[in-house]
C-alpha cells in the first residue's frame, strides 16, 4: 500500500492530518495497538517539524506485509547540526510554535525513541529528508 | 489512596473538578487510573503510558491530536478555557472525552491525585 500527503508549513490546524489518517488506516490493518502508537508519535513529531521549521512537504508512506515506511520530504531552511538537533533541549523554535506547545527540543529523540530505524539528511537552504521505519511484529 | 473497587469514571471526575462532561465520545463509562499536567505537548508526546488523562490550560486542535497520537483517554481543560466545535468534533472522531473545569492546574492536579488517580511519574 502507498500513500502521499502534502504538508503546509505554518499551518497549524492541519498539522497531525496525515498521523491520524495513518493511524485509522493501521488499525484497520489491525496492527498492535503499542506499534501503532509508536509510529503515529514519531510520524506526527516529524509531520509537526515540517509545520514547524519548514515551508512545505511530502509524506510518502509505505507499509507491506512487515513493515510501514515513511519518508518526509521537505524544502525549508534544512539542519546545519543534526547532531546538536539530536540533543534535548536544542530549539529554534519561533514563539508562536511555543504558544502552540511544542518547541521544547524534544521532538527528534522522541522520534528515535518510537521508530525501529530513523535516517535523517538535511541540506542547509533546501530541506530535510526523514526516513523512518517500523516493523510490525514487537518481538524483532 | 483509593481502594481499587472504588473506580473513578468520567462522572466523577466531572464532580470532583466542578466541571463539565463537554463529550464522552460515545463512551461515558470509562474508567480513569492515571492522570499527567502539562501545558507542553512536547512533554506529552513522551509519555510512556496510555489511556491517561490530561489537565491541561492549552486548548488548541493540538491538544487533540497529541491525546489522539499519545492514545490519551480524556482531557481536561482547567480555568474555564473553552474548546472550539472543531475540537470537539476531532474528539468525537478520535474517542477522546472533553471535561471543563474552572479550576486551576494546581487545583484540579490536587484533587485528582488525592482520589487516588496516579501519576505517571
Ligand atoms: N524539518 C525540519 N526543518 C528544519 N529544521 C528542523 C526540522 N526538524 C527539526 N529541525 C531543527 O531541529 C531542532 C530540534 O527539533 P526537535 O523536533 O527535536 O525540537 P523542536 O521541534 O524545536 O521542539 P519539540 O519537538 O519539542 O516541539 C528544531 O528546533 C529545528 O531547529
Ligand atoms: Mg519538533
Amino acid at each position: 500500500m502507498h500513500f502521499e500527503y502534502h504538508v503546509e508549513g505554518g499551518n497549524f490546524s492541519q498539522a497531525g492530518f496525515t498521523s491520524s489518517q495513518v493511524k485509522k488506516t493501521l488499525k484497520q490493518l489491525n496492527v498492535d495497538g503499542d506499534v501503532i502508537r509508536r509510529t503515529v508519535i514519531a510520524l506526527y513529531e516529524a509531520e509537526v517539524n515540517i509545520v514547524a521549521h519548514a515551508y512545505k512537504g511530502k509524506i510518502a508512506v509505505d507499509i507491506d506485509p512487515e513493515k510501514i515506511s515513511i519518508l518526509l520530504d521537505d524544502e525549508g531552511p534544512g539542519i546545519p547540526d543534526i547532531q546538536k538537533a539530536m540533543e534535548v533541549g536544542y530549539s529554534t523554535a519561533t514563539p508562536q510554535v511555543r504558544e502552540m506547545g511544542f518547541g521544547a527540543g524534544m521532538g527528534l529523540s522522541n522520534m528515535k525513541n518510537n521508530s525501529d530505524r530513523l535516517d535523517i539528511d538535511s541540506v542547509v537552504g533546501k530541506g530535510t529528508r526523514v526516513m523512518i521505519i517500523n516493523y510490525f511484529n514487537p518481538t524483532r | 489512596m483509593a481502594a481499587t473497587n472504588n473506580l473513578v469514571n468520567l462522572e466523577k471526575i466531572a464532580q470532583l473538578l466542578d466541571g463539565q462532561i463537554i463529550t464522552d465520545a460515545g463512551n461515558p463509562d470509562r474508567i480513569i487510573e492515571g492522570a499527567f499536567a502539562s501545558d507542553l505537548m512536547s512533554d506529552v508526546l513522551t509519555l510512556p503510558t496510555k489511556h491517561l488523562l490530561l489537565l491541561t490550560g492549552l486548548v488548541n486542535i493540538q491538544a487533540i491530536r497529541t491525546a489522539e497520537m499519545s492514545d490519551i483517554d480524556c482531557i481536561v481543560f482547567v480555568r474555564n478555557k473553552k474548546v472550539t466545535v472543531e475540537m470537539t468534533n476531532l474528539a468525537n472522531e478520535t474517542g477522546i472525552a472533553i471535561i471543563h473545569s474552572p479550576f486551576s492546574m494546581y487545583k484540579a492536579s490536587g484533587i485528582l491525585y488525592q482520589a487516588g488517580i496516579k501519576p505517571v511519574y
